[in-house]
């Protein structure tokens, strides 16, 4: 048996997340991504992998993957920055500001620059548009950019005073609950019971406090 | 007689009550269309073809190219949609002409040329291609499009055999559905997304399935081009017949091209009963074999230990003069005729006649050891391809499908997946059906017979199954019905390492337990069951008719039949190796690369005092030869051929034979006339009508009847298990130049497709009917019936140092004709030895090291490979491959009076 390319942890993951679908095919997408938290982007040898675990060919794999931006099925840099091109963004100085982070950092879009520190990429409507023009690093937002602000912020992540808010590319969501998928739906409950009950009290809290200032 | 019953079938068409017709009109005229029938089917067959690239009858519709737009009233008014996604309902207005429609059509072929290079002069399918003849007939003339078309590096390769230029895609996804529907291997699928999707293959992974050429064939643009033919020819330079490929026993029917008398390109004909428009690419492109350099064209006679070139004169005198000594010497017992599996009908029966009426020897076998005993594949109750497709349990009892008669497999694949007929698979190894198989139940070497039994009776699971595959089979077997009924099996021989006789037996425990259930015989060799038919088996006659019945009618039509049952092809061998046989004539037969046991057939040939080959090439065993006879082949012949299912359908002739190639009937003419016989027959023609008039199998089967437009997909013999069921093309007319290309759009503008043109007159009388003849009239004989005694020698004692062996076949093989075709020489794999993990862990051996596997007979050594599928204690080695120039790595450990074969494993 050769080695797995899927850390066993990851691996353990990735049949927990099959288990939770009737089709085993219905966890090609969050395998990709899993795949991806785990080298950065989609690796052939990942690809094959997950293939296996859901039970169809890997030109089927790479089919769905190749389709969506967010899945890359080649090498990038460790900070993928995606700019918005859409109309607000583009309203408010987004190609100036793409024209910019090409000339800053050398390279064209949709390319790595040499040290494999950037990947620059463009992208449709980001959903920020009331910070145009926004740009993502690693999927993680910065609004209002100007080109000395896109500057700021490649010196930043080169520096790695970002590091807290910019995590490894590939990783959808830092927090996981302990236990990860196989936990007991007893503490599901009662998680979700305190969540409404600290909602419930939240909305007490404020309820209280706007009639307080309505009456005085 | 009842009239020809002519099924209308829609291949993937939604699923409605059968026979329920609904009433619409189609461009204002009434038109009756099938419920649940798509519209843009129902209106081809109301002769108004409605544009379109994406839709193929024999693949689901997904109405994604939007070129079959037409107009349909509805409660929102007329809209436009999509006619190969709409199914007809009563009622419904189609206008397939309005401006609307022609707006639609102009837009969407505007698009399609957005990114289309328009290489026509350069492109392979320029001529005959779906793109430019709907944009001439349905185009706008001009484009508003004036940028920068897309490109593409082209063209790349994604298999050895498939090269792909993404330029000229117009992404109707016929390939991508074929590959994933048809073929269950998604090896090519759509990449990225919008102006950028391609169709590719994932890295490093080629477009490997063996239905690879059938995406080229349903490309409706030059996307896909085979290697082999791409800028080989123009297609108005072509020149097609419609004929059968004989390169496996299933009987694809393709149109058969060719360019100055060499073959050019085939294209798989869609025969609803049998290959519904697929092929495999051995059949497809392996035909190119006939145009090998290395074909034989002169008569060639051994001298000092050479052969050399001779006239056909001396050679015919000198085969004539040999055998003459020989049985005058020996008695006619000691000649033996071996072959005939690649012979048409016609030239089968004319070799039958010359060994048993004339030489007067019943040591004539058409099988090389490789298939089941004569009388059992001759008496079983049988079923056709259909039945087996619709059978409420279908038991796979065979080697590989995929392997052996790969379109056998895509139609019991489409059976199992899409109909959900349930699948159980008896074999020693898993293989292709194993993976859509409702059970597959593994079975030691040797010990089918002994599985079926307690399969049936409800004993024992044996230790090496797995119960959940047990008791899923013995199920599904339980709801077929008492008596079997609904059952139908595949059988065929699963590994040529275990005696043939223990495959029949489990077959004849199957009819035992199960007595209504029908077998479909998986045999595989070209026409082997035609040469059956015609009686080159040992004991049996032409027409299913064993020696003893057939004795009197037989001596009467043919002056004398010969005195005992011969021997098989094993006994044969075996006769020349000791001596007691002396001469025989393979007629194109290569028991040095066929025979499983290597070593016996090497000793056969050696031993014969006089061997003669008949042949297209100088095969193995040609060369050992002393006089070789070159024959036409493929191709090069007319006359009929017999499928597994005894369809018996016409070859049509296309090429000129090279050189000085005679037809096999011919010969067998020649020599009888030379041995002071005579065979009575002076054309093709003449000895189909004598087949007819003998054979009690295929009485009724008349010239007129076979020759009929109507049965262009065969006709099973005999008529009376089978009434003329005639079914039509999927295509009537007018003509759809992508669902089946070539050879149907010269029929459908009136050319009379061949001579004839009779309906069939009688579908009755099979069996006892009296045939006049020399002006006497004699009963037939009857065809051989179940049950027939089966010997199934006993079953050595496993040693626990010896594993024992498998031997399945391979599709791409060593054989002459892939050996012959450059690009599917490259595609051979070399021999292994499989074997599971704790046994190659037992050596101390991983996954390529070479392992030296030992048997009685002899040894090799072979690099190991991890199977585990296999159970513990079985080794397998494919028949048909070989290892470091040692040819036929299997045969030469099998031990053809074994049982089954055992072998060791070492560290060499």
């Amino acid at each position: 048996m050769t080695q797995s390319h899927l850390a066993p942890e990851v691996m353990a993951r990735a049949r927990d997340i099959v288990a939770l679908y009737p089709h085993p095919r219905s966890a090609l997408i969050p395998l990709c991504h899993l795949a991806q938290e785990q080298d950065g982007w989609l690796r052939p040898e990942a690809m094959a992998e997950i293939a296996e675990l859901v039970g169809i060919t890997p030109a089927e794999v790479l089919g769905t993957a190749s389709f969506y931006d967010m899945l890359h099925t080649e090498e990038v840099g460790t900070y993928v920055v995606t700019l918005c091109t859409n109309i607000a963004c583009m309203l408010r100085g987004a190609y100036e500001l793409l024209h910019h982070a090409e000339e800053s950092l050398g390279i064209r879009t949709g390319s790595t620059t040499a040290d494999g520190v950037f990947t620059l990429e463009d992208a449709e409507c980001l959903a920020d548009c009331g910070r145009a023009p926004c740009l993502q690093v690693n999927h993680r937002f910065f609004g209002d950019v100007s080109p000395e602000g896109f500057d700021k912020i490649v010196d930043d992540l080169r520096a790695g005073r970002l590091a807290d808010e910019v995590p490894h590319h590939g990783t959808l969501v830092r927090t996981e609950r302990d236990g990860g998928l196989r936990v007991e739906a007893e503490t599901i409950t009662a998680e979700r019971r305190a969540t409404a009950a600290a909602m419930a009290e939240r909305a007490a809290t404020a309820a209280a406090a706007s009639e307080a200032k309505a009456n005085g | 007689m009842a009239d020809p019953v002519i099924t209308s079938h829609h291949a993937i068409a939604p699923h409605t009550e059968e026979g329920a017709t609904v009433e619409m009109t189609i461009d204002g005229r009434a038109v009756v269309a099938g419920a649940g029938e798509f519209l843009i089917a129902a209106a081809e067959r109301a002769g108004v073809f409605i544009p379109r690239f994406c839709y193929h009858p024999r693949l689901r519709s997904v109405g994604m190219c939007r070129m079959c737009l037409v107009e349909v009233s509805g409660p929102r008014g007329a809209t436009l949609q999509p006619a190969c996604y709409v199914a007809v309902a009563e009622g419904m207005e189609v206008v397939t002409t309005s401006d609307k429609v022609k707006k639609a059509q102009d837009g969407v072929l505007e698009m399609l040329l957005v990114n289309h290079p328009l290489d026509c002069p350069v492109c392979d399918k320029g001529g005959e291609c779906p793109l430019q003849d709907q944009v001439l007939a349905y185009g706008p003339g001009e484009s508003r499009f004036l940028e920068e078309k897309r490109h593409w590096a082209k063209p790349t390769p994604i298999s050895e055999l498939v090269l792909l230029d993404r330029e000229r895609c117009i992404q109707c996804g016929r390939c991508v559905r074929f590959a994933n529907e048809v073929a269950g291997e998604a090896q090519i699928d759509f990449l990225g997304r919008g102006d950028m999707v391609e169709v590719n293959v994932f890295e490093g992974q080629a477009f490997s399935s063996y239905f690879s050429g059938n995406t080229v064939q349903i490309c409706p643009v030059g996307a896909l081009t085979a290697s082999p033919y791409r800028f080989t020819a123009r297609p108005w330079d072509l020149d097609q017949v419609e004929s059968t490929c004989t390169l496996c026993a299933f009987g694809c029917r393709a149109a058969v091209q060719s360019s100055a008398n060499r073959i050019t390109r085939l294209l798989g004909m869609d025969s609803d009963p049998v290959n519904q428009s697929w092929l495999c690419d051995k059949g497809r492109f392996a035909s190119e074999a006939v145009n090998a350099e290395n074909r034989l064209t002169e008569p060639l006679i051994r001298r000092n230990d050479i052969l050399e070139p001779a006239s056909w004169g001396e050679a015919l005198e000198l085969v004539a003069r040999r055998l003459g000594e020989l049985r005058t010497a020996k008695g006619a017992s000691a000649i033996a005729v071996m072959g005939g599996a690649r012979l048409s009908n016609e030239d089968a029966y004319a070799w039958a006649k010359l060994a048993k009426a004339v030489i007067g020897t019943d040591s004539v076998d058409a099988q090389m050891g490789d298939g089941l005993p004569a009388e059992v594949v001759v008496a079983l109750p049988r079923a056709t391809i259909d039945e087996a497709c619709k059978a409420r349990c279908l038991v796979v009892l065979a080697g590989d499908l995929r392997e052996e008669l790969p379109v056998l497999f895509l139609r019991v694949r489409s059976a199992a997946v899409d109909d959900a007929v349930p699948v159980v698979e008896l074999a020693p190894q898993s293989g292709s059906v194993t993976g859509f198989a409702t059970a597959s139940v593994a079975y030691g070497p040797g010990e089918a017979a002994e599985l079926v039994r307690a399969l049936a009776t409800g004993g024992a699971v044996p230790a090496t199954v797995e119960p959940a595959q047990w008791s899923a089979a013995a199920e599904a077997l339980h709801r077929a019905g008492t008596d079997g009924e609904g059952i139908v099996v595949i059988l065929g021989r699963p590994s040529v390492a275990e005696d043939g006789a223990l495959v029949a037996d489990a077959a004849a425990a199957m009819a035992a337990a199960w007595p209504a259930a029908r077998f479909l015989l998986a045999l595989r060799r070209g026409n082997v069951m035609g040469a059956i038919d015609m009686g080159l088996a040992p004991g049996l006659l032409p027409g299913r008719v064993s020696l003893d019945d057939g004795r009197s009618f037989f001596e009467e039509q043919w002056g004398s039949v010969p005195a005992g049952r011969g021997r098989d092809a094993a006994g044969i061998l075996e006769g020349l190796a000791d001596g007691t046989m002396a001469a025989v004539v393979m007629v194109g037969a290569d028991p040095l690369s066929d025979f499983p046991d290597g070593t016996l057939a090497g000793d056969g040939i050696a031993g014969a005092d006089f061997v003669v080959a008949v042949d297209g090439f100088l095969s193995r065993s040609a060369a050992r030869a002393d006089v070789v006879l070159p024959a036409s082949i493929v191709y090069e012949r007319s006359g009929t051929t017999t499928n597994i299912e005894g369809r018996v359908s016409r070859l049509s002739q296309k090429l000129v034979a090279p050189g000085q190639c005679w037809p096999d009937w011919m010969i067998a003419s020649e020599l009888a006339a030379r041995l002071g016989g005579d065979l009575g027959v002076e054309s093709m023609t003449e000895i189909w009508d004598e087949i007819e008039k003998v054979a009690t199998s295929h009485t009724g089967i008349t010239r007129a009847v076979l020759e009929s437009l109507s049965a262009r997909d065969g006709i099973i013999a005999p008529l009376a298990a089978s009434p003329v069921t005639l079914s039509r093309r999927l295509s009537p007319e007018p003509f759809d130049p992508m669902a089946t290309p070539g050879i149907e759009s010269v029929e459908a503008q009136g050319a009379p497709p061949r001579s004839g043109g009779a309906e069939p007159t009688s579908g009755e009388g099979a069996g006892h009917t009296a045939v006049s003849g020399h002006g006497h009239q004699a009963p037939r004989p009857r065809s051989l019936r179940w049950p027939q005694p089966v010997a199934a020698p006993p079953l050595p004692a496993p040693d626990s140092y010896s594993v024992r062996l498998v031997s399945g076949r391979r599709l791409y093989d060593d054989g002459v004709l892939v050996g012959a075709t450059d690009a599917l020489a490259a595609l051979v794999a070399p021999a292994t030895v499989r074997a599971h993990p704790h046994d190659l862990e037992k050596l101390g051996v991983g996954a390529g090291d070479p392992v030296r596997v030992r048997s009685a007979r002899g040894d090799i050594v072979l690099d190991a490979a991890i199977d585990e599928s296999l159970p513990r204690g079985v080794a397998s080695i494919d028949f048909n491959l070989s290892a470091d120039g040692a040819v036929g790595a299997a045969a030469l450990l099998i031990d053809s009076r074994e049982a089954v074969v055992d072998v060791r494993l070492e560290t060499p």
